[in-house]
Order: C-alpha cells, then structure tokens, then sequence
C-alpha cells in the first residue's frame, strides 16, 4: 500500500467517505439487482437479510440516555439474540440504528472512523451538530440501497459542550434531520416505546429515572412487537442502556438492568 | 542551440542534501524519550495551533521539524494511510514500521527523482507498545534514510549537540516529570532557558486504552520545570 497524497485542488480534506471514493472505494455501493431480489424472494422486503429493531433516546437533567434491544431477525427468525446496536460515537456521543443490520453496523463503522479522522486531520472535533450533519449525510448516501428496501434509520444523541445540556436527533431514510426536544424512539416497536416515553417523561428526570423508564420503555416494545427482544434472563442478555453527560458515555451494568427489569416484573405480577 | 551544464550526480545530490540541511537547521529541534509510562515528545514551539507533534492512531504519533507546510501534508498523508488499513484491515493491522517505510519512500522519491527541490523536513514516527521493549521510534531523514531508534530521539539542526547531552542525563526509568525536565535541558543547553508556554509536549501513555496520544497542558508542563 502506498501513501495517499494529492494535489492541492484534488485533496479530499477531513471527509473520509470522499476519501474512500478518490481511491476508488465505494462506501455505499448501490445494491444490484440480484441483492434485492433475493431480500424480496421470501415474500417481504424483511425476510431474508437481518433487521435490527427498536432503540430510543430521552433526555434528563445532565444528558442523554440511549437504549436499544439485543434482537435482529430475519422475517420470524431471531438472527442474532445479543447484537449492540448502541454504540458510542465519540467521547460525548452516542449513534443507535435500527432497520437493515449489515448496512447499520457498516454506517456505524464509517461514523465512528469520522469523527476521529476529522478530529485527527483538523486538530479539533466536530461540533455536535456537525456530527450529526455528517450521519444525516451518509444516510442519504445509502438512499439507492433504501430505496430496494434495505433502509437505515439511526438515532443520535449526545452531550453538547456549547449549551451545556443533552441533544437527539432521529433521522429518515432520506438523511432528514430531525431535533426532538425530549425523547425519541426509532424501528419496529417505537409506536409502542414512544408512547411508553411520552407517558412517563418529566423535565430533569434524575439519571436513574431515565434508565428505568427507557428499560420500561423497551419491555412494553417486546411485550407486542415480535421483532423487538425483551430481557434474555436465561442466557443474560440484557438491553443496552447508556447515559452521556460532560464526562462522557456511561454504559449501564447487566447487574444493574437485572434489577431494574427484576421491579419492572414484579410491578407487571402484581397487576 | 544551448548545451546544459553539466552537473555531476555526487555534486547534485550534494547540494539538494545542502539545501534540505540548511532548511531544517532554520526551526527548532525536538526530542522524543521512553519512559516506563509513556513515550514523551517534547518540541520547542511557540504556536498553540500549528501542531509539531500529532496523532496518527490508537499507538502511533507523528512528530516533525523543518518547513510547517511540508511535514503537516505528511502528517495528513500518514492519518490517511493509517486510517485506510484500519478500515480495509484491523485496527490491530496499523503499525508504526509500516508507516515510516511509507514516509521513507515518498521523502527518497521526492530527493532523488521526482520534486524540484528536497522537502525540508525530519519526521519521527512513535509507537508505543506493551513494554519499553516493545515500544518504536523510527526517524526519518530529508533522503528518505529510515533509522530504528532506541532509548531516545533527537531531530532537527542541533540534533548532535542535544544527543550528547541526553547521553549523560538519560535514563529508562525516568517518571512523566523528571523526562520532561531531561527532555528541556537537553533542548535548550545550559545557557538557555524556554517558557513553559513555548514548548509543545504530547505523550503516547501506556495505560491499555484505544487512543494513548495525549497533549500535556502549559501549566502541566511548568509544574513539571519548576
């Protein structure tokens, strides 16, 4: 391999996707046919490529908590019972992403490596709307792969140092940016996560306040949505939930979700 | 008709070596040490934005003297090449020895054949590893001449007079402090004395996180003078 250089007016800046395309690497090849039909063969767009689910974000009084479910499925089938679709973005971010899981996780990958190269290649990071932009923008990238059916939605959220509180934006598979105020869910079961959400949000809810309503949250999702997992006692695979605040991302203990999903059950016995 | 003049090629590649020399004397130099915790870079700079030292990746730094604009655009070159077997590869897959050949490739071409003149630059590539057996400091030369160092490094103009120096202060189990106090006095040689605020110091920790670059704040620095 030799050393990527270029002339002043071809030089692709702190843009690693533009660097990937100047070297004749397509971050986001357009799916061909022969792809598509075969996600489509099994009778639905969902049937043969593994989906990821439902993640949600809210806020409380120091940041942000993210929360996702461990489940990808292909159409009936659980592909995968322990997969992380929540990660964190950066020191003071965190990217969540529902809907076609290859494309996801190579999204999050091409994200993350963002960030970093423009921190590294600058000599400062982005701003948090900046970051966000950049995940609006590779969103639409993949917009021909969404368009035959294989879409990504991610979630972002994050702390912002410029205004000292915690900030979420979801996203279409047009790379629509969208801010929301208090909490947002995204994927097949956040009809039911939001509602769970809109019931339960209070301004400055405490840290563990949020990580109980987003673990209530998610239970109440599992609960009707098939594709969306519950707590896997059994085998210990617990929902990813997460906080960001100043000091950076936090992620929440299995331990500390057993006991928390151990309440929720009880309060569920008890009905 | 003109007849060119004849340049012999021990003559030519004498005076590009001149000329690059002469460059690179013009700045100011650096040191790199190891130490049990880290490796510390320590570079005389007055700018607060024009970086010297830099991060490549999770253990790689890249450190440079002579023309600003020149090393910075290697400095790109190398993120971008770290970055791109990073992603095509492993992150495991990035390594400081595959980076420096890469640099002394592109300095020798550019020396011997393809640019007009010799960039004026020196480079130093850090790695830091497990141990302080296992850590790497590969310096590259203006010809592309790529040197394996131990223990510690020194570029720039002055680059003899300060590793006569840091030969009898140096030690490998110097703690964060006492390193960077060896590391300025070797620099600035007895007669001088430099402001906190005019020395730029990054350190590779060995502590087992991703990232291991970390710059070392001004009043760090003048704590550890004083």
């Amino acid at each position: 391999m030799t050393m990527p250089r270029f002339a002043a007016g071809d030089d692709p800046g702190a843009s690693f996707p533009d660097l990937l395309r100047k070297l004749g690497i397509d971050p986001f090849p357009s799916m061909s046919g022969a792809v598509v039909e075969a996600n489509l063969r099994g009778g639905g767009s969902d049937n043969a490529i593994p989906h990821a689910t439902t993640c949600l974000a809210l806020t409380y009084d120091r940041g942000v908590v993210m929360a996702g479910d461990r489940r990808a499925t292909m159409g009936n089938i659980i592909s995968t019972r322990s997969v992380e679709k929540v990660v964190p973005a950066d020191d003071l971010s965190g990217v969540a992403i529902a809907g076609t899981a290859g494309l996801a996780m190579e999204m999050i990958k091409l994200f993350q490596l963002q960030l970093e190269y423009y921190e590294k290649v600058e000599g400062q990071a982005l701003s948090l709307e900046g970051k966000a932009n950049q995940l609006s923008m590779m969103v639409r990238s993949n917009m021909p792969a969404a368009m035959q059916g294989l879409g990504v939605v991610p979630l972002f959220a994050g702390y912002d140092p410029l205004v000292s509180r915690g900030r979420l934006w979801d996203f279409d598979i047009t790379g629509g940016r969208y801010e929301e105020r208090d909490f947002v869910a995204v994927g097949s079961g956040s009809m039911l996560a939001s509602t769970v959400l809109r019931v339960g949000w209070r301004k400055n809810l405490s840290r563990d306040a949020a990580i109980e309503l987003a673990a209530r949250a998610l239970w109440e999702a599992s609960d009707t949505d098939t594709a969306t997992g519950g707590p896997d006692i059994l085998r210990g695979i617990y929902p990813i939930v997460a906080s960001i605040d100043a000091n950076g991302w936090s992620r929440v203990s299995d331990e500390s979700l057993a006991s928390t999903y151990e309440a929720i059950m009880r309060e569920v016995r008890s009905r | 008709m003109s007849m060119p003049f004849y340049v012999s090629p021990e003559q030519m590649m004498k005076d590009r070596a001149d000329y690059a020399r002469k460059g690179i004397a013009r700045g100011r130099s650096l040191v790199a040490l190891q130490t049990p915790s880290c490796i510390v870079i320590v570079a005389e700079n007055p700018s607060t934005t024009l970086r010297k030292v830099s991060e490549i990746y999770d253990r790689i730094a890249f450190a440079g003297v002579g023309k600003y604009n020149e090393f910075d655009q290697l400095r790109v070159a190398g993120v971008r090449a770290a970055e791109l077997r990073g992603y095509q590869y492993s992150r495991n897959d990035v390594d400081a020895r595959s980076l420096a050949n890469q640099y002394a490739q592109v300095l020798g071409d550019v020396f011997s054949t393809s640019g007009p003149k010799p960039l004026e630059v020196e480079l130093l590539v850090a790695e830091v590893g497990d141990t302080q057996e296992h850590d790497r400091l590969f310096h590259i030369l203006y010809d592309g001449t790529l040197l394996d160092e131990r223990r510690f490094s020194v570029l720039g103009g002055d680059a003899e007079g300060i590793s006569k120096r840091l030969e009898s202060t140096y030690r490998d189990d110097l703690d964060l402090a006492t390193a960077i106090k060896v590391a300025v006095s070797a620099l600035t040689g007895p007669e001088r004395i430099v402001a906190a605020d005019d020395l730029e110091i990054a350190t590779l920790v060995r502590n087992g996180r991703r990232r291991s670059f970390s710059r070392i704040s001004d009043e760090a620095v003048a704590a550890a003078l004083r």
